[in-house]
């Protein structure tokens, strides 16, 4: 496992596509994400990116930090606009990656239709959901994404219903590679965004990116959330090639004795006074989705 | 400017009817604009559509209010429609029907159409079409010349029958 | 060659010669055809495009705007609601300075239900930055077709285009249509700000307020030299095609007292109307507004004018009444008629002009209003 890591990071390209003048909030899992996407697709690719921290990050025009194209387009229709830049692209020859680089509101929420639109079409590109699991570029109010007990801004006491499985509904889709990763693993980033890449038709992979200002943790902690995340089950890590199932090293690690949940919720501001019985929900559909994952991948 | 009021049920042809006639117009050289009337109707409700022919630019594209000539495919609809509404004094009637009604005060031809698609086969999904078999008789009355009747015909449909069908009409339908 | 054909299809036909290689459209009554059509061409080969069958007209646009930034030419077309739901990306469009054309079909607005022709939905996108045209016949509907896509393309303009057909009025109305053989008259679209990924770019970020209203000033010059591009366009239309139109369609105005304006086929059956009052002996002529955005200079100083209008603005007035008062030194009798098809015939049309009363307006057919 140790070599594999890093033969990995070897091959990892140093060419930075972010300039290291984004105006991302410090301990910004996202920004660490895309620097991750944009190694594995190299420059002839072009970014789709809706409303989302991104389209601050990239920072003002006249200036960007992206060393690629960047195409900002209004909330709802990133999938629909890299629909028909990648028709078009497709028309001209051309093999040029469109990526779309989504918020969990983008993605979950607001552009959902258009999303399920471009890969009932058969769309070639890539979706790419980062979810920081709240909308974070409007200060933290609740979304699809929130997880049960959640405090954010329009959840102040914590949210009452429960994450919506954005990736059953993906899924549902048949897709011919969906993936899960976690800003935490670079290298399983890396490795699954390359992989998606050689897929033509639609590919997706959903990315849980911890905030620090959102999850009220202390920045330094970024790395140290994802990985708890991973850890205690809360997250998995997976691929879904051809609709077969394959859990990632991390997860199967970490799925043999997941550490207890509350490791993962105590550091966070945000679940900080969740009520006991939110709490026993969490763990139970936490236990009840690592069964089922198990499960699936154990299908011939 | 000649105007026509076509009254038919959906799916029977009224509108191909309309287009037909106005296409054949264009080949006389003429100006035609064919229009249906769109509501609400659904298959087998009364429609009308509407047909001007003029030597200049028709530039009205209003409902006609007093047609010069109004053509009855579906002989049924008069139990519910006034197909003689607006219809100008000394105006003509055109009728798909063995039998000739009579209209005080104005002109009326009929033609037994539906027979004569019956008599050509030129039947599609059990109904027979009336819309290539009408082209004869508005020829027969001078509307439209046979050639470029059958010059329309042949423009939108391929099958040799509905020209036939157009002929046959021409001949049995006494002007 | 001539033949007869519906508004839609003349508005297909000229898509298929103008030949967008990506086209995104959604399905709505009453422009349905249109875009029936364009997906025959593309799927029978006669026309080799991309047709993305998009799952809602917000997509369309989207899909057009991602296709058009890679510099190829895009073309959609809707109606109404499509119109509306599309309506942030219409300005997105606009703002990105994207040359899509786009064919609306003007349909009234629900509830309830109506699809009959109103151009209220398009005057929604008045203010988007998008070059309107309203067309009163099959063969301009063609014509017109054909240069939106000269005009948006042009790179003194690079504005998306919307040309509109009252529907069912003209979408399904079956005229003469003669159609061309465009040649060069359409030059092959160049988009200087198009993505390329070896000078790697950002679109549409973050504008400060030290430079957003630059962005927009600069919408604005674009569509003052539309004007310019528009007449040159219709020119050279004229000398190759023989059909020549212009920012407005003036019928016996010369030495008329009263104007009646219109647009769409209400500003083609108005010349029956001014035919009629001229043999009563009033001096009466038509002025039928073709381009709505930019919105044409007219010579109106000193005239009564009498605007009908097949819109309306609640708690304001008829929409082009108002566009002609705040920019005409002229008195206005704002007529509104033809709301979700209202039927309205050139005697009507008449009888607006001879029982006009200047400064006021007038509800057609609504029962006792002052």
């Amino acid at each position: 496992m140790f070599c594999q890591e890093l033969v990995i990071i070897a091959e990892i390209p140093k060419e930075e596509y972010i300039e290291k003048c984004t105006s991302a909030c410090a301990g910004c899992s996202s920004s660490l994400t895309l620097r991750y996407v944009l190694k594995a697709a190299g420059h002839d690719s072009v970014l789709v990116v809706p409303a989302c921290c991104t389209s601050v990050i990239q920072g003002a025009y006249p200036n960007t930090a992206m060393n690629v194209p960047v195409y900002n387009v209004a909330f709802a229709s990133a999938a629909a606009c890299a629909s028909g830049m990648s028709e078009a692209f497709l028309e001209m020859g051309k093999k040029t990656h469109v990526i779309v680089y989504a918020g969990d509101g983008g993605t979950l929420d607001i552009g959902i239709q258009s999303m399920s639109g471009a890969f009932e079409r058969g769309t070639d590109f890539l979706y790419i959901c980062y979810d920081n699991e709240a909308y974070g570029n409007t200060g933290m109010q609740r979304s699809g994404a929130t997880p049960l007990g959640a405090k954010t801004t329009t959840t102040p006491t914590g949210k009452t219903v429960e994450k919506k499985d954005i990736d059953a509904i993906v899924a549902a889709h048949h897709l011919e590679y969906m993936a899960t990763a976690c800003s935490a693993y670079p290298q399983d980033i890396y490795k699954k965004v390359t992989k998606a890449l050689t897929f033509r038709g639609p590919t997706f992979i959903h990315i849980l990116a911890p905030c620090p200002p959102g999850w009220r943790y202390p920045t330094e902690k970024t790395i140290e959330m994802g990985k708890l995340a991973v850890k205690s089950g809360m997250w998995v890590l997976y691929e879904r090639e051809h609709g077969k199932l394959t859990i990632s090293a991390p997860s199967k690690a970490a799925m043999k004795k997941p550490l207890p949940l509350e490791d993962y919720l105590a550091p966070q501001g945000r679940f900080k006074g969740i009520d006991a019985k939110s709490l026993e929900i969490l763990k139970q559909h936490l236990a009840a989705n690592l069964k089922k994952l198990t499960a699936e991948e154990a299908q011939p | 400017m000649f105007e026509i009021r076509i009254h038919s049920r959906g799916g029977q042809g009224g509108v191909t009817a309309a287009r037909l006639l106005a296409m054949a117009a264009l080949h006389d050289g003429k100006y035609a604009t064919a229009c249906p009337f769109y509501g609400a109707e659904r298959r087998g409700a009364p429609v009308v559509s509407f047909v001007r022919i003029d030597d200049h630019p028709i530039k009205v594209y209003s409902q006609i209010r007093d047609p010069d000539l109004v053509v009855v495919l579906d002989a049924s609809v008069m139990e519910t429609v006034d197909v003689l509404h607006g219809l100008k004094k000394g105006g003509r009637v055109l009728i798909n029907s063995a039998h000739r009604p009579e209209f005080a005060g104005y002109t009326t031809f009929n033609v037994d159409l539906t027979g004569i698609a019956l008599k050509e086969k030129l039947v599609v999904a059990g109904s027979p079409i009336l819309n290539t078999p009408v082209l004869g008789a508005l020829a027969k009355m001078g509307i439209v010349s046979v050639d470029s009747a059958k010059t329309a015909i042949r423009e939108m449909f391929t099958d040799e029958r509905n020209v036939k069908a157009a002929e046959a009409t021409y001949v049995e339908m006494s002007a | 060659m001539k033949k007869i054909a519906t508004g839609n299809k003349a508005v297909a036909e000229a898509v298929k010669q103008a030949w967008p290689r990506v086209v995104a459209a959604y399905p709505i009554t009453p422009q349905t055809e249109i875009v029936e059509t364009i997906a025959d061409y593309v799927t029978s080969g006669q026309m080799k495009s991309r047709y993305i069958p998009v799952e809602s007209e917000h997509s369309a646009m989207a899909a057009c705007i991602g296709a058009s930034i890679t510099g190829v030419r895009t073309f959609t077309a809707t109606s109404a609601h499509g119109l509306l739901y599309m309506h942030e990306m219409t300005n997105w469009a606009a703002g990105a300075r994207l040359p899509i054309v786009m064919v609306n079909v003007n349909r009234s607005l629900g509830p309830g239900w109506n699809i009959w022709a109103e151009h209220t939905d398009a005057m929604q996108e008045r203010d988007t930055g998008w070059l309107q045209v309203y067309v009163s016949t099959v063969q301009e509907a063609y014509d017109t077709t054909l240069m939106a896509f000269r005009i948006a393309e042009h790179n003194d303009v690079l504005l998306p285009v919307m040309v509109n057909l009252d529907g069912f009025s003209l979408s399904h109305i079956m005229q003469p249509l003669d159609t061309v053989e465009p040649g060069d008259f359409i030059p092959p679209i160049h988009l200087p700000h198009a993505i390329d990924t070896k000078n790697p770019t950002g679109y549409g970020g973050l504008t400060m307020p030290d430079q957003h209203f630059l962005f927009r000033w600069d919408i604005e010059r674009s569509m003052r030299d539309a004007g310019r591009v528009i007449a040159a366009t219709e020119k050279d239309f004229a000398r190759r095609f023989g059909r020549s139109y212009g920012p407005t369609e003036n019928y016996r105005c010369e030495d008329a007292d009263v104007i009646l304006i219109a647009m769409g086929t209400f500003g083609k059956e108005a010349e029956v109307a001014i035919d009629i009052l001229r043999k009563e002996g009033i001096k009466a002529g038509s002025m039928r507004l073709r381009w709505f955005r930019p919105f044409p200079k007219l010579d109106l100083a000193g005239k009564e004018v009498v605007v009908i209008d097949r819109d309306y603005s609640f708690g304001y007035g008829g929409i082009v009444a108002g566009e002609i008062k705040a920019k005409n030194h002229c008195e206005v009798y704002s007529v509104i008629a033809g709301l979700g098809g209202q039927e309205v015939t050139y005697d009507d049309m008449a009888e607006f002009v001879r029982t006009r009363r200047m400064g006021g307006e007038f509800w057609f057919g609504v029962t006792g209003n002052v």
